[in-house]
């Protein structure tokens, strides 16, 4: 997991490192847009564009969404992969107590097998 | 530690899972390597849950766990970090079977979770399924999204380092 989150963070330091990127995220920041408006807002070629939000995309940063012919960009991951990483965050909450559990579980039984023998003397 | 490993097998690590399993419900499951009245005195006892609710990884610690396991009792738990101010997670127990089952509800606002705890013994190792019922479909959304408060924090930041950029950018 750490080693997942630090390739997300070199991408992104990547993917920032452009200043049309940046100006992508800026634009992104005030309203969704397709990549056609993107590249026509740049001045740009389709095929350019494309690759800028795909460097993005990579990241984490960008997620776009195919809508009949139009390729939707917008801030942040796709609500599925939001949902599925909070899901993970939540389980990796509750792993991480049920491990302190773990040991207060072990201890109890230690304590309980001890008194045990006690009441059997 | 070492001593341990000698006179009985380390157990395995038993897997957490956690499943969205409707659009109201979350459910939590783990077995524990120990009979189901040890694992439900440790769900109920304050003392004992103070050592396990807030393991050292979340960031957060519990300043204080008030527990009365009783059908009607109240459960309050305060949360702290850092200088900023506590946070309480409250409610009621509103089923309590000793060694098998617990019921709460959770009165932060009217959109939490009746929470169900079973406690399934077999074998030695014990079973624990934690169901979430949330009122509405548009409430376990919310607290979904607002986990993801920290995303959007995360998109501030990202904000500052863009005019940052953007800024000295401009003057070279």
């Amino acid at each position: 997991m750490v080693q997942y989150a630090r390739t997300r963070f070199d991408a992104s330091f990547a993917a920032l490192s452009d200043a049309t990127r940046r100006g992508v995220l800026e634009q992104l920041v005030r309203a969704d847009a397709s990549i056609t408006d993107l590249a026509e807002k740049f001045h740009m070629t389709l095929t350019g564009m494309k690759k800028h939000v795909g460097v993005l995309e990579q990241a984490g940063l960008v997620s776009t969404e195919k809508v009949g012919r139009v390729r939707t960009c917008k801030l942040g991951l796709r609500r599925l992969e939001e949902e599925a990483a909070w899901i993970e965050r939540y389980r990796q909450l509750w792993d991480a107590r049920f491990d302190e559990l773990d040991k207060v579980v072990e201890e109890l039984k230690r304590k309980e097998k001890v008194d045990g023998r006690k009441k059997r003397e | 530690m070492d001593a341990r490993r000698e006179s009985e097998p380390t157990p395995m690590k038993n897997r957490t899972t956690v499943e969205r399993k409707s659009e109201r419900e979350l459910v939590v499951t783990r077995t524990f390597n120990g009979p189901a009245r040890i694992v439900f005195e440790a769900w109920t006892t304050p003392k004992l849950l103070m050592r396990w609710w807030a393991p050292k990884s979340i960031g957060v610690s519990l300043l204080s766990c008030e527990a009365d396991v009783r059908v009607g009792g109240r459960y309050r738990f305060e949360f702290g970090h850092g200088a900023s101010k506590p946070m309480a997670f409250f409610g009621r127990y509103i089923e309590v079977t000793p060694h098998s089952r617990l019921v709460w509800t959770n009165d932060e606002s009217d959109e939490g979770a009746v929470t169900t705890v079973t406690f399934e013994e077999k074998g030695g190792k014990t079973l624990l399924v934690m169901h979430e019922l949330y009122p509405s479909k548009e409430a376990l959304d919310a607290a979904i999204a607002g986990m993801e408060d920290g995303m959007l924090e995360t998109f501030a930041q990202l904000d500052e380092l863009l005019l940052t950029l953007g800024a000295s950018v401009g003057r070279s």
